[in-house]
């Protein structure tokens, strides 16, 4: 095994186990590389990677043009607010424009699920899904999955909890594919009016306990509460989410083990965590940011790699 | 003995032998360094270093280095599986001792000197292979250490195996493609 099944990543519920199992051992040299004395490598040097993000973004844009820099590649950004999709361009008339300048592999990111499925039928270059609405977001769930096992080793039996929106949140729905494939024990965990019904056919169970959670679980993923995508009201106010469900000092003191915390990023401070958590001893927040740039590395590696 | 074979385990070892007193007849070693070329040519590099180390009765830092993301064939057929590059020391103003098994077109020693340099700037770097295939060079390298020469044409393969645990049944062999 050392191509990856598919030309595009769209999702993890797309990718084999194998193709995941790939993506973190090969991370794993690039991980190496990235904090090397030179960091980059002319791997992609004749390889053109447009970055589209049509919704805002801090950290995976950086990430992904971090990676894509540390590859050798040349690139193009385009964000929608300074661009002619103002002026009413449809989204393939925009990318079938940008393909024609030759460019070999797009990074998207959307605000309507299923965006990048759709241009991964209608056009010819590799599609990387840099978040599609609330659906997936899988180079996230990587990074991850690949932060876990560097801190706690093989996933198989696991317990992994995910607290938080899960509604609303494309990171909930990767993480849940991508931990259930490396044979993870899932735990969503929230109000009841932030887990999508049904969701429970994904394999995964539910409270709304968080005190309950964070006693069974290894690593506890919080994720933050998305209130630019909720319009109507899911709970009374951020003070009582933050009694109910945010993870303090105080909860974590009264368990009987030590857990990892984990958050994708951007943390509300002091609604679903407490500054004293996410800067504690336990969080890997900031080696998730790391690792998300060898796993941005992989990904990309790997899907030239398929072309060969 | 098969016909296909070229060396035997014990032939191997004379040669690893000889090769390991060679390079310490040219290398004090207070400044040098032992680098296998990943994956194959580590596996001589460690033996190779194991000698050295009980000839001289001197520590030496030894790493291990792989080439895939330096690499000009990339996306030129076969698709490439990498490995771990292992250098936790620093190799700016050392001589390196670079290490392969088989030196062929001279593609991959070209990717592995790239792949050194971003770990600083060597003195000097020299080259040693068990395997020296003559006279198929495409790039003006050539070996400062050569176990066996050996002129083949260009449809047959020359493999070094390295048993698991046993030295005596490594081999090198030719494998018609």
């Amino acid at each position: 095994m050392s191509q990856l099944s598919s030309k595009h990543v769209i999702g993890i519920e797309h990718l084999t186990v194998d193709d995941i199992q790939l993506i973190l051992e090969t991370a794993q040299q690039f991980k190496e590389i990235i904090n090397r004395p030179i960091k980059k490598v002319p791997t992609l040097r004749d390889i053109t990677i447009a970055n589209l993000f049509f919704e805002n973004s801090t950290r995976t844009r950086i990430s992904f043009e971090l990676a894509q820099k540390r590859l050798s590649a040349d690139i193009i950004n385009f964000s929608s607010s300074s661009s002619s999709v103002k002026k009413g361009e449809t989204l393939l008339d925009t990318v079938n424009n940008i393909l024609s300048m030759k460019v070999d592999m797009i990074v998207m990111r959307h605000a309507s699920p299923g965006a990048a499925h759709y241009l991964s039928e209608r056009i010819d270059a590799h599609i990387v899904n840099a978040g599609d609405g609330t659906h997936e977001h899988p180079t996230q769930a990587l990074l991850d999955a690949y932060s876990m096992q560097e801190k706690i080793g093989d996933l198989k039996g696991k317990k992994i909890a995910i607290i938080g929106d899960i509604m609303h949140s494309r990171v909930a729905l990767s993480n849940i594919f991508c931990l259930k494939k490396l044979g993870a024990e899932v735990t969503l965990c929230g109000p009841p009016t932030l887990i999508p019904k049904h969701i429970e056919k994904l394999g995964v169970n539910i409270s709304h306990n968080v005190d309950e959670t964070l006693k069974w679980c290894d690593v506890a993923n919080i994720l933050r509460i998305q209130l630019e995508r909720q319009n109507t009201k899911y709970f009374s106010s951020l003070r009582e989410y933050a009694l109910y469900f945010g993870v303090n000092r105080k909860r974590l003191e009264k368990l009987e083990k030590e857990i990892v915390i984990m958050h994708p990023g951007p943390i509300n401070r002091g609604v679903e965590i407490t500054s004293d958590v996410a800067d504690s001893e336990h969080s890997i927040i900031l080696n998730q940011v790391e690792n998300g740039v060898a796993i941005r590395m992989a990904v990309m590696y790997l899907l030239v790699n398929k072309q060969a | 003995m098969s016909d296909n074979q070229f060396l035997n385990g014990k032939q191997i070892q004379l040669t690893i032998e000889r090769l390991s007193r060679e390079v310490i007849e040219s290398f004090d070693f207070t400044n040098t360094v032992i680098v296998g070329v990943q994956p194959r040519g580590s596996l001589l590099a460690e033996k190779i270093h194991a000698k050295i180390e009980q000839l001289t009765n001197q520590k030496i830092f030894f790493g291990k280095i792989d080439t895939t993301f330096h690499r000009d064939d990339f996306r030129r057929g076969k698709s490439l599986n990498a490995k771990a590059t292992e250098i936790d020391f620093p190799i700016e103003n050392k001589n390196v001792l670079l290490i392969d098994d088989v030196l062929y077109t001279g593609r991959t020693i070209r990717a592995a000197m790239d792949a050194l340099l971003s770990f600083g700037r060597p003195t000097r770097i020299e080259l040693l292979v068990l395997i020296d295939r003559r006279f198929n060079r495409e790039l003006p390298i050539q070996p400062d250490f050569i176990g066996k020469s050996i002129d083949t044409i260009e449809n047959i393969n020359v493999e070094v195996n390295w048993a698991k645990n046993n030295d005596e049944e490594n081999e090198v062999i030719f494998v018609h493609e």
